[in-house]
């Protein structure tokens, strides 16, 4: 049994691969040999479905607002859960269970109850079709989750080393930025791979606060497939252009993503 | 750890009350309103108390959505968490190969919802589709676009691709947790793997497990994105799970009243469900 161990997650990993293989064999075909006929891989290989998002303004500007908002929300976020995650973990305050359990209800909250309202919000202040309405409306369910991971990462650091900071003669927020940021730095990390994932990955809000100057690429490719006919090839490219950031992401906190789920309570 | 009482504490938190709340009070409050009015149009509202509610909580429409709804949350976490789980444990602890496999692993957990969705339809088509060519190959007559159980089966094969690693990952996570100590203990009291994993591996999964679970209910209950791409609810409304059933209602034909009265009980649902969760979870957490 133990030499066929590395053959459970093998086989798991080419079934992930799978569907990802198609898409960029896809991407890589011209329409007519999509349509015309089935092969594995591209017969007659051509780039020019990514040229053409690399050429189109409307497609890559689609990825540029995608970007701007994702980070804009991802630095919005933690900053604001870094001093509420200190508080949770540190002070008794009043209410402060109820606020932590109401905060984590709008991770439950589904999108798709809140897509007219938020529209309505939005528009009546006057912020829709901007990067930052997005990056706000993501707050909603970013900011708890933000604070549910750095809540875990800081209640594992010791309260010691608080105190001898402050008989050290540092005061609070000298403290916080020289020493308490730094030993930190993981959840952050982490924290800040979540924020951006979720943000990344979502669509319904991001679709219904955006009309033009700030729609997000998965809106593009959306509006490709149901308009400009059915141009596999070209949204397939579009798909596999998706994947790069979040693969970029993930190689640089590998090591942190089990820790973690593990301290972070994800 | 033992807290210190400070009410000054409320000044950190004060930030990340007012942005969430400006984001879920308000509209919030719009549904509310909009679940016990009634308009014909031109911002004008009728008070109509509880209709709306006694209207969905009637509707045979709705019954269908939901009983789909908890079908399909219901397979997903039969099938995602035992695989989940299986995978975990076979991984390897050490060496180069852990990297590549937790990279490779979470990479569809960073796909955006319809680019998701977008592939698995290009996956599956019958005629130009890896999976769907596949499968007539075999002699099984295979449509997801024109099947009621061919979708079903796209659509939960498609949630247990994106999401089964989430599960992994945090099973993985609880595992790497267990001190050598233990194993070696139970080598010596001659224990088998299967008693290993009963008696050591699960109660030590316990917590990540609930998180999954947890996790796992909250997002499947509010899938919207993946089918709505794959399938469009279709055929016939065969997939139309709880939140593709509302958008429908909401902003297809824009009957805000019953609309708003269904995203009530679904939330008020969800709610419930979570924080049964949560309290078993604190409660364990304590002991």
């Amino acid at each position: 049994m133990k030499t066929h161990k590395w053959l459970v997650p093998t086989l798991y990993i080419v079934f992930l691969m799978l569907p990802i293989y198609w898409l960029l064999n896809m991407s890589f075909k011209t329409t007519n040999e999509i349509l015309g006929t089935f092969s594995l891989w591209p017969l007659d290989f051509t780039l020019d479905n990514y040229r053409k998002i690399f050429t189109d303004p409307t497609w890559y500007n689609g990825y540029l607002n995608s970007i701007a908002y994702v980070v804009m929300n991802t630095v919005i976020s933690v900053s604001v859960a870094l001093p509420a995650a200190y508080a949770f973990s540190r002070y008794r305050f009043l209410g402060d269970k109820h606020l932590f359990f109401w905060l984590l209800t709008n991770r439950m909250a589904p999108p798709a109850v809140f897509a007219l309202p938020f529209f309505q919000l939005y528009s009546a202040i006057g912020l829709f079709d901007t990067h930052i309405a997005v990056a706000l409306a993501h707050c909603l369910f970013n900011i708890p989750l933000a604070v549910w991971i750095l809540e875990g990462f800081m209640s594992a650091v010791p309260k010691e080393l608080d105190e001898t900071a402050y008989l050290d003669g540092y005061s609070f927020w000298r403290f916080f930025r020289k020493i308490f940021i730094p030993t930190i730095a993981a959840g952050i990390g982490v924290a800040a791979f979540f924020c951006f994932m979720y943000s990344w990955v979502e669509l319904l809000l991001a679709k219904t606060l955006t009309s033009v100057a700030a729609k997000p690429i998965a809106a593009t490719m959306t509006r490709t497939a149901s308009t400009a006919g059915y141009e596999l090839g070209l949204l397939a490219a579009a798909g596999t252009l998706t994947l790069v950031p979040g693969a970029f992401v993930i190689y640089f906190v590998r090591n942190y993503i089990a820790k973690g789920f593990a301290l972070g309570r994800v | 750890m033992n807290k210190t009482t400070n009410q000054k504490a409320w000044w950190f938190v004060f930030p990340v009350v007012v942005l969430v709340a400006f984001n879920a009070l308000i509209p919030l409050m719009t549904v509310v309103n909009y679940s016990v009015q009634e308009t014909f149009g031109d911002n004008v509202f009728f008070w109509e108390g509880v209709k709306w509610f006694e209207q969905v909580l009637n509707s045979d429409r709705f019954h269908a959505s939901f009983l789909r709804q908890l079908a399909f949350t219901g397979m997903i976490l039969v099938i995602e968490v035992p695989l989940g789980i299986g995978v975990a444990l076979s991984m390897p602890r050490k060496g180069p190969w852990v990297s590549v496999c937790l990279v490779l692993m979470a990479l569809p957990l960073l796909i955006p919802w319809n680019v998701v969705g977008a592939m698995w339809n290009i996956f599956a088509l019958p005629d130009t589709g890896l999976l769907g060519r596949g499968i007539n190959a075999l002699g099984i007559d295979y449509n997801f676009t024109q099947q009621p159980v061919s979708a079903w089966l796209t659509t939960v094969l498609m949630d247990v691709w994106h999401w089964t690693s989430l599960v992994v990952l945090l099973a993985y996570a609880g595992l790497c947790s267990i001190p050598d100590a233990y194993y070696q203990a139970a080598k010596i009291d001659g224990a088998g793997a299967w008693s290993v994993f009963w008696r050591i591996q699960l109660p030590k999964m316990k917590r990540v497990l609930t998180i999954a679970i947890l996790l796992r209910f909250m997002d499947s209950f509010m899938i919207y994105t993946e089918p709505f791409v794959l399938t469009g609810g279709g055929p016939g409304n065969t997939t139309t799970f709880l939140s593709i059933d509302l958008v429908k209602i909401a902003l297809g034909q824009f009957d805000l009243g019953p609309a708003a009265a269904m995203s009530l009980i679904y939330f008020l649902v969800v709610l419930l469900v979570c924080w049964v969760f949560y309290t078993l979870m604190m409660r364990h957490e304590e002991k």
